[in-house]
């Protein structure tokens, strides 16, 4: 496994003092937490980052931590001492949701109740009830298709000695054609089974979209960006383009340019109401490799008293 | 994410729910009922009162109550606060669109 450097990700140095390490967490974490953060890897970035923050502004888990020195090279492997864990002890479980890599967990065990994880998602969630959240990332495929998607969950599970262990559990989920980002599937009866205390919890998986190859996502709408020929973007054209009920023919109005934008209404995702589809036009121009294409230009030159920096007074 | 040959679940969208009352928000959240009622009091979250006394919250409410929970517990902000973020990305999110298509 991975050696993690919880002083380089939170950028301080190694005898930064609590109020220092304090700083830096909320400095980084409003930088990168996801529901703000337009950043790329925001979401990564933070789950680092409050891993970090939970060794390193825990006295113990700290002098723990530093016990192992700088860790091995980068890429080397890394593998708890022998001796870990012995001479230390860990109050609680920790007060904080969020998922924690298998380094974090082999030095200070895995976090108990009732956690899955999406096979790119991050667990979160907890709470005593008998109910399981996760986060997953879900290829936008399946909320335009509909269709089922497996899903690799971890939940905690108690052994033969009631220690904490998280198991991987697959499920099999039929997938609400138009589900939107930022909602919430629940599954009855999917959470922590029945106990003589109570019924069987739910499962909720709250899904997130992968990109997409061509389709950007703004709500229930979609954005396609179309490239287009010159000559069809002047002189109008029927394109086919994709759209998630299947390929269409778009007229291009005579006159379009860079920039123009069609919509296509009821075209986007398929929810109730079902959103729209975006076409957003992009000339492209085609390369003049050829003496034919390079006559082609020339004649164009030749034919158009055309000056595009008219505006420049130049 | 592959094709299994597991039986299939069907489940159905919480956010589509027509009608959530204040504790199926709270049980999904996974807070405490006190803590989406403060949601309700600041404005953040809109909800009607039941003829029983009870809030009741549209299913859209939910991944509101989720961005201003998380925003509380791992920045650390205000009620206040919250608003003010969850009011600027609204504004963030309508200015994107709008350069982006001009609507």
């Amino acid at each position: 496994m991975e050696f993690k450097d919880y002083y380089k990700i939170m950028g301080v140095a190694r005898d930064a003092t609590e109020a220092q390490i304090k700083t830096a967490y909320r400095k980084l974490a409003r930088k990168y937490h996801p529901d703000v953060s337009k950043e790329k890897d925001a979401e990564a970035r933070f789950k680092d980052l409050g891993e970090a923050y939970e060794v390193l502004k825990n006295p113990e888990k700290r002098a723990a931590y530093d016990q192992l020195g700088q860790g091995p090279r980068p890429g080397e492997q890394f593998r708890p001492p022998p001796d870990w864990g012995s001479g230390f002890e860990f109050s609680g479980a920790g007060d904080q949701d969020g998922a924690y890599s298998d380094f974090f967990e082999s030095l200070f065990g895995r976090q108990a109740r009732g956690r899955g994880r999406g096979p790119h998602g991050y667990p979160f969630g907890g709470g005593h009830s008998a109910d399981h959240h996760a986060r997953v990332l879900l290829d936008l495929d399946a909320s335009l298709h509909g269709g089922q998607r497996a899903f690799t969950l971890r939940v905690p599970a108690l052994d033969a000695e009631g220690h904490v262990e998280s198991k991987e559990r697959t499920l099999n989920v039929q997938i609400p054609k138009g589900i939107l980002a930022g909602q919430t599937i629940r599954l009855p009866g999917q959470g922590a089974p029945a106990t003589e205390h109570g019924p069987a919890g739910d499962l909720f998986i709250e899904i997130e979209f992968q990109p997409h190859r061509y389709y950007r996502v703004d709500g229930r709408d979609l954005i396609l960006t179309l490239p287009v020929a010159p000559w069809e973007a002047s002189l109008g054209a029927s394109v086919a383009i994709p759209t998630p009920g299947g390929a269409v023919q778009l007229k291009i109005p005579p006159g379009s340019h860079s920039g123009s934008k069609l919509r296509l209404r009821g075209r986007g995702i398929p929810a109730t109401p079902p959103g729209d589809l975006y076409a957003l036009l992009e000339i492209a121009l085609p390369p003049a490799t050829d003496d034919k294409a390079k006559a082609a230009y020339l004649a164009m030159a030749a034919a158009m008293p055309f000056n595009p920096r008219a505006n420049l007074e130049v | 994410m592959t094709q299994s040959t597991l039986e299939a679940l069907s489940g159905e969208i919480v956010e589509e729910t027509t009608v959530l009352s204040i504790h199926e928000v709270s049980r999904i959240c996974t807070v405490e009922t006190s803590r989406i009622v403060e949601l309700i009091d600041e404005g953040i979250l809109a909800a009607t009162l039941s003829e029983a006394g009870e809030w009741l919250l549209r299913g859209e409410a939910l991944r509101r109550a989720r961005i201003a929970l998380r925003l509380q517990r791992d920045l650390e902000i205000n009620l206040a606060g919250v608003a003010l973020v969850l009011e600027l990305l609204t504004e963030i999110e309508q200015l994107r669109r709008e350069r982006l298509l001009g609507i």
